[in-house]
């Protein structure tokens, strides 16, 4: 008894002990002051500089949350528990989060630097005249390929994907729009189609290719792809620019088939407190330096035109990751399919893994 | 006999080493220059460094460890409750029930005890953040204890309480001297399992977390995103090594304690 | 007089059952009569019913059911043993310390223990077998699983084993029983609570197993949890993930009264 009483007492006196150092702590981080701007975002998708220059410049005080998926995102948007001022959703998430009434309407007026974003990434279907999102980088879905285990062959196209030397050796990301995607695309359908045909068709045509996938992975796929556990993976270009960097020998090709072009946008929630630190924010992220800097920390391509001129010859003259617009043609943004069709997307996605080789 | 003794010990050596085998991984590349957990390039301290300067990730610990502490001792508590009022209840039926509620929590899904949860704090309104992953890790560590404490109260026979009651001892008497006593392991157990379950959890913090806090695991999960950083390795390799010595230097001092009192309190 | 003892103890648990038990499974069963498009339905439990959830039932169950046995196999002697070591609170701590590391940071130093040019082919190298593919397979998963839950099962096993009363052995081996006989037929029946509850500690919780599904064994192998995880964060479709929720609590509750005390 005395013992129970000894050891529960030390638990609790330890406890309060470290709050204490903890609340210390946060007042020297400055935590507890009232101009701060809280920005909901991927991991690891800012250059922190930035933050320490912008809180630098405002005097506003940066609160840096992340998330590991957009559903994860919007989930905590709508319970609105807590304060968000600036998030990050990817662009059919946008489309969900104003069915929803999540987000607030951008002042285009204090965002006077909107003018550098390539007018080619503007009034896109997800959010016509921009009126609630901007964006901020975009991409497409490929393949990254490892010419060394392969013996010299290029995959060029996702009917490649299917040849016979490559048994066991792709990895696909865990996403049931890139991998039906991936299906309907191979076949010559649009991203977008909803023809139950047309996406059995797809799941006839995927299951054939279930020799060939070694496994279907989350965002360990970078690892395991510098790693050359894998010859092959289906990645969206961000994740390919970076596995690139880790290791220099592997590669990447958008199919000429066609794909999908993403795109990742700054908007501003609901749950917002601090609207003038939200749009000073945005409109400090879309300052050409800013964003050129930003885009050589995180890799992925920025929208920001002007920017260009600030990256270095070999980033924005790569073709693989700023593709003139002959092929970006090709290429299409993921629609609303509504939430009836996308669970029907993920039903076939779950009986393509669920598919024994 | 002898070689009895070897072989068991072989036998314990592998599991050890298996059980331990992904932490030495993990510490072995925490020293790597080379940046990731593959090709050990160099030696260096750089990722212990990156540690100590980071503030955040410090008050992130801290807040881990305090959440864990906390929601470990008060739901072994409630914990040891729910067990001595299974163990009261007569009718089996009654028992079964309880049981099997009790096992609800262990068996859903840590996504859906998440989901539900911040819909109930929602109804409820309490704002995300320490309360809430303290109320939650409370919530989903209960049942551990119960399971854990339950076996200890009825290897118990009934006779022994009787007997105290009959010699005059109060119903405080009886559940300071008699019980608790008897099943101070289960309590122990309950309480570490309670211990892993709250550093362990991620889903269900990552649910009702918000308005800044954070503990170790959302914070990896969602560091994970570009490569885990060597600097967690580094981090682990710490916080392991301090729970080693910690847990070696209590279990010695426990001893010593024990020991001078001679056999007053056992284990 | 007796029963109000009775009801001081129960009044917190109980408390706590209502707010976090029975509230929350009521929630869940509400949500499971709901479609994705928020109409009230029983379209979730017919999707439960086709081939494509049956089989993820099946072979649920199945994982499950292998994971716990070899965290028994492996288990149960080691709690033996450990029951007969010097320090031996020390070593079952030691046991449970590794589970205190972060599981995600343990599951990529398994991806690359296990990997192509890991430490474990590395072995498997040396002793002439060569390079194999570990990753990915029924084996890692196993493996990594039981892993994750032997502590589990280790510790309810110990503690049945620690009140053994070791004068039973003694006369049965007096009794002339072979060593083998005495724990077949005293030791084992005797720690048979502890293993029942190991089993449904592992059992339970394995059914409902994500995040290594898809890290280990890199989506080959789908289980009732990966599907709810899905449901809930992914598509969002909360009635679906609610249905095969209730399955699960169901399982459960079938599972506890199957192996519920029948004294």
């Amino acid at each position: 008894m005395k013992q129970l009483v000894r050891m529960f007492l030390l638990v609790f006196i330890v406890s309060f002990a470290l709050m204490y150092v903890v609340s210390l702590l946060n007042s020297t981080q400055g935590y507890s002051g009232k101009n701060t701007l809280t920005i909901y975002n991927w991991g690891d998708y800012i250059d922190p500089d930035l933050i320490k220059q912008f809180e630098k410049e405002s005097g506003i005080k940066v609160i840096y949350q992340t998330f590991d998926s957009n559903e994860a995102m919007m989930t905590k948007i709508a319970q609105g528990g807590t304060t968000f001022d600036v998030a990050i959703p990817s662009e059919y998430a946008i489309s969900k989060m104003k069915e929803e009434n999540l987000l607030l309407p951008l002042d285009h007026t204090k965002l006077p630097n909107l003018k550098y974003i390539n007018p080619r990434f503007m009034d896109l279907s997800f959010d016509k005249k921009n009126t609630y999102s901007i964006p901020y980088f975009w991409g497409t879905v490929g393949i990254v390929y490892n010419p060394d285990m392969l013996h010299g062959k290029k995959p060029t196209s996702w009917n490649d994907l299917w040849d016979e030397s490559l048994r066991n050796q792709i990895l696909l990301v865990d996403g049931a729009r890139e991998v039906i995607g991936m299906g309907l695309n191979s076949l010559h359908y649009s991203l977008n189609d909803t023809d139950e045909a047309h996406l059995q068709e797809a799941k006839r045509k995927l299951s054939t290719l279930t020799p060939n996938v070694k496994a279907i992975v989350g965002d360990e796929i970078k690892m395991l792809l510098a790693n050359e556990e894998a010859a092959v993976g289906v990645v969206w270009s961000g994740d390919a620019s970076e596995i690139m960097k880790e290791n220099e020998k592997l590669d990447y090709v958008v199919p000429e088939e066609g794909s999908n072009l993403w795109f990742d946008n700054m908007v501003i929630p609901k749950t917002a407190k601090n609207l003038e630190g939200a749009h000073q924010f945005i409109n400090f992220m879309l300052n050409p330096e800013h964003a050129a800097q930003n885009a050589e920390y995180v890799g992925y391509s920025t929208p920001n035109e002007k920017a260009l001129e600030y990256l270095p010859e070999e980033i924005a003259g790569d073709e693989r990751f700023y593709p003139d617009p002959e092929v970006t043609k090709k290429l299409e943004v993921y629609e609303n399919l509504g939430k009836r069709m996308l669970s029907h997307y993920n039903e076939l996605f779950l009986e393509f893994k669920m598919h024994k080789k | 006999m002898k070689r009895n003794g070897k072989l068991s010990n072989i036998y314990l050596f592998i599991v050890f080493i298996i059980l331990y085998a992904p932490i030495f991984y993990l510490m072995y590349y925490s020293f790597n220059s080379g940046g990731s957990m593959h090709d050990f390039e160099g030696f260096t301290l750089e990722w212990y460094k990156e540690v100590f300067h980071d503030t955040r990730l410090l008050i992130i610990v801290l807040n881990t460890f305090v959440i864990a502490l906390l929601s470990a001792a008060i739901s072994t508590i409630l914990g040891v409750l729910g067990a001595l009022a299974i163990m009261y209840v007569r009718r089996r039926q009654v028992k079964n029930t309880l049981l099997t509620l009790n096992n609800v929590l262990i068996v859903s899904p840590d996504v859906i005890i998440g989901a539900s949860f911040l819909i109930l704090f929602t109804i409820i309104g309490i704002k995300l953040g320490f309360a809430s992953v303290l109320l939650s890790h409370i919530a989903f560590s209960v049942p551990i204890v119960v399971i854990m404490v339950l076996p200890k109260l009825q290897e118990m026979s009934p006779t022994l309480i009787d007997a105290a009651r009959d010699l005059g001892a109060s119903r405080w008497d009886v559940l300071s001297k008699v019980i608790l006593p008897f099943i101070t392991p289960g309590i122990f157990a309950g309480f570490f399992m309670a211990l892993t379950y709250s550093l362990d959890d991620f889903a269900v913090t990552f649910f009702v977390t918000g308005n800044g806090f954070s503990t170790l695991s959302v914070e990896i999960y969602s560091r994970a995103r570009q490569g885990i950083s060597l600097s967690v390795n580094a981090l682990s390799t710490l916080l392991f090594l301090f729970t080693i010595v910690l847990v070696i230097g209590y279990y010695f001092i426990n001893q010593k304690g024990s020991r001078s009192k001679g056999m007053g309190v056992r284990k | 007089m007796d029963n109000k003892t009775r009801n001081i103890y129960l009044i917190p648990y109980v408390l706590w059952i209502v707010l976090f038990v029975i509230a929350p499974v009521l929630l869940v069963l509400y949500y499971s009569f709901f479609n994705v498009e928020g109409q009230f339905t029983f379209e979730n439990y017919e999707k439960f019913f086709t081939p494509v959830y049956l089989k993820m039932t099946v072979s649920s169950f199945w994982y499950a059911f292998l994971i716990t046995a070899f965290s028994l196999l492996i288990a149960y002697p080691t709690a033996y043993l450990l029951t007969r070591t010097k320090h031996k609170q020390l070593w079952l701590l030691l046991i449970i310390l590794p589970s205190w590391i972060n599981l995600l940071l343990k599951a990529y130093a398994f991806l690359g223990i296990f990997g192509t040019y890991g430490p474990a082919n590395a072995l498997l190298e040396v002793f002439g077998i060569g390079t194999q593919q570990i990753l990915f397979t029924d084996f890692s998963f196993v493996f990594v699983s039981v892993y994750i839950f032997i502590p589990f099962m280790i510790l309810p096993i110990f503690n049945s084993l620690e009140e053994l009363n070791p004068s039973f052995i003694d006369a049965a081996r007096d009794l002339g029983a072979s060593a083998w006989t005495t724990f077949r037929r005293v030791v084992f029946p005797l720690t048979l609570d502890g293993v029942k509850s190991g089993c449904q500690a592992v059992f339970i919780p394995a059914l409902s197993l994500f995040m290594i599904t898809r890290l280990i064994a890199g989506n080959r192998v789908i289980t009732l949890g990966t599907a709810i995880e899905q449901h809930f964060l992914v598509t969002q479709d909360w009635g679906m993930g609610s249905t095969i929720a209730v399955f699960l609590i169901i399982a459960m509750a079938i599972i506890m009264i199957l192996t519920g005390n029948r004294k």
